[in-house]
């Protein structure tokens, strides 16, 4: 029961006469979480630094190794994967770049438009999170057949030549761009709303009353105030994104749009290939832990932790 | 206790109403524009799903690629596909039981977090980040080379463990925003009124957290329940609902699939509506009192 003492914030309970030392009740609150995190997060990152650095065992089976350190399994790996590597980064960039021009007119259509009418502003967030509801696997799914070579849609923008003859929708990077920013749309909509719902909208009237144009109050107000939603919603569709492999294997080719995601699955489990995923994950890891905080310094709002 | 609870219950962070924002400004182009490119992000958004549910009444037989007529033998017979219910009652099971322990870890770490400053608390603040800012694929092979190391058998247990692992950090953050906008005079209160911490907590510090918990557990299950990378690293033989469409997928999915997919979509839909309604009742009670 003491652990529960602290929750009062120090209030009554440690004001009374019989002043206690101070409370070291959040131990109790903490342990069990942060020991969880690092038995099956830390503990695991761990192993993947170590199962990467292993050599095959001599003379043993396909997927034997023993431990070893062998650094070069890092530059044989990237020195195979970089182009995959590469493509994830410039593929989940694009598609950052689509759910943000898609995703902010309907941030601020639901939080500044649909202002003061609840059950409409209700019912267009339940419509952003409604994808949720049904598997992501299922709709990417739809998406290949909806976009198939012989379907409704190929057929129509051939037929309005606005895609040559012969010319395909599924199979290509630009399919994958797009089930990626479909995929994680939501993720950008989402925080962009929370950050343009709690703009007061009196600013805006202040913009305006200074004989600012639209456009001027929202490149000086709006904008730089929804700037959190902005930071967090690309960072929630650009982490997930870089790794995927499920849009790029249902929606792409073999060729040129394989991501490291991809890789990294076919080498743990069709070709056995610990060593290599595990130095695959720990770039990948690393590359965008370097990305993120790059990121997040620049735009300013460290706040996030 | 009548006379406590309004008073509570108005305290919860509410945006403070403003009429200011009722006040139309004048029509320009860009109040047209806005709507309309909503209008289409949102068709954007759910053709899939209209596709998914018009395929569960197809007559496609095993593949279900092509539309062959309208049929309800899907529907009568969810469980005909060989496996598909079988996936299913496997994700609602490790979906209920992550959600859980995640939704307990969390909202304990939620309030420590909040309530307390102690020293390794940036410590335990980035412990908390690690696990969202790292890609699913880096937890799954990450997991996988743990669970080989150890000689772990892959199954049930290993998936519900990685589940539970990076819904808690989602559960942390929802919960938080709930317990910075808790006034903890309202905690002084009740230990004023000589509750014990034990009754204060929940009798006044669970159920001003509750929509949040509510929150995060919704979002941990739907995490859970969705998850198809980290399942397939760390699951082995043991499939889940994504798990079965993704590997179904080259060989042509049964339309029972698309049933069960309509069929949660549906549920979700009316639960969440549900909630929005009596929310708004509640509201307009509130308003009226």
């Amino acid at each position: 029961m003491s652990l529960l003492t602290g929750l009062g914030a120090g209030g009554a309970v440690t004001a009374a006469p019989t002043r206690r030392p101070p409370s070291r009740a959040y131990w109790w609150l903490l342990l069990p979480g942060l020991v969880y995190l690092a038995l099956f997060f830390v503990v695991p990152v761990g192993a993947l630094l170590g199962t990467s650095l292993y050599v095959p065992v001599p003379g043993g089976d396909v997927g034997q190794y023993q431990p070893a350190f062998a650094v070069g399994n890092y530059a044989d790996a990237l020195a195979q994967f970089w182009p995959q590597l590469v493509r994830s980064f410039v593929f989940a960039f694009l598609a950052t770049v689509v759910t943000l021009v898609v995703g902010y007119p309907v941030a601020y259509a639901i939080a500044v438009r649909a202002r003061g009418r609840p059950v409409l502003q209700g019912l267009l967030l339940v419509l952003v999170v409604a994808p949720f509801f049904t598997s992501f696997i299922l709709r990417t799914i739809a998406w290949r057949q909806i976009l198939a070579d012989d379907g409704f849609v190929v057929a129509s923008l051939q037929w309005l030549h606005l895609l040559p003859e012969g010319a395909r929708l599924t199979a290509t990077p630009f399919a994958v761009v797009c089930g990626l920013a479909y995929n994680f749309l939501p993720f950008m909509i989402l925080p962009i709303y929370a950050s343009l719902e709690r703009l007061d909208p009196r600013l805006v009237e202040a913009g305006a009353d200074l004989y600012a144009s639209p456009m001027t109050t929202f490149r000086t107000v709006t904008f730089p105030l929804s700037l959190p939603g902005v930071v967090g919603g690309t960072l929630l569709v650009f982490i997930p994104a870089s790794g995927d492999y499920v849009n790029s294997s249902l929606l792409g080719n073999n060729t040129n749009t394989a991501m490291i995601g991809q890789v990294v699955d076919a080498r743990f489990f069709r070709l056995l290939d610990y060593p290599t995923a595990a130095s695959l994950s720990v770039v990948l890891m690393l590359a965008i832990l370097l990305l993120v905080a790059a990121y997040v310094r620049r735009a300013g709002t460290e706040e996030l932790l | 206790m009548t006379t406590l609870t309004r008073p509570v219950a108005t305290a919860a962070p509410h945006p403070p109403e403003r009429p200011a924002a009722r006040r139309r400004p004048r029509l320009r182009l860009g109040d047209a524009l806005v709507p309309v490119f909503a209008a289409l992000a949102f068709l954007y958004l759910l053709v899939p799903i209209a596709y998914t549910v018009a395929f569960s009444f197809n007559d496609g037989g095993k593949t279900n690629l092509v539309w062959r007529g309208f049929t309800l033998d899907a529907w009568r017979n969810p469980c005909g596909a060989p496996q598909v219910c079988q996936a299913f009652v496997n994700s609602l099971q490790v979906g209920v039981v992550s959600t859980l322990l995640a939704t307990a870890l969390g909202t304990l770490l939620a309030i420590a977090l909040v309530r307390f400053t102690f020293r390794g608390r940036t410590l335990a603040n980035l412990l908390i980040f690690l696990p969202m800012s790292t890609p699913e694929v880096v937890l799954g092979a990450a997991l996988l080379a743990q669970f080989l190391t150890v000689r772990v058998p892959l199954g049930f247990w290993t998936v519900v463990a990685a589940h539970v692992m990076f819904c808690v950090s989602f559960v942390v953050v929802t919960v938080k925003a709930r317990v910075a906008g808790l006034d903890p005079a309202l905690e002084e209160a009740g230990a004023d009124l000589y509750g014990s911490p034990w009754q204060v907590f929940w009798r006044v510090t669970f159920p001003l957290l509750l929509p949040g918990i509510a929150a995060a557990a919704l979002l941990a299950f739907s995490l859970s329940f969705d998850d198809f990378i980290v399942t397939n690293f760390t699951s082995g033989s043991f499939d889940t609902f994504p798990k079965f469409v993704y590997v179904s997928a080259t060989r042509g999915i049964p339309p029972q699939a698309n049933v069960i997919g309509s069929f949660m979509f549906v549920l979700a839909l009316v639960l969440v509506l549900a909630v929005q309604v009596v929310g708004a009742a509640r509201a307009r009670r509130r308003r009226a009192a």
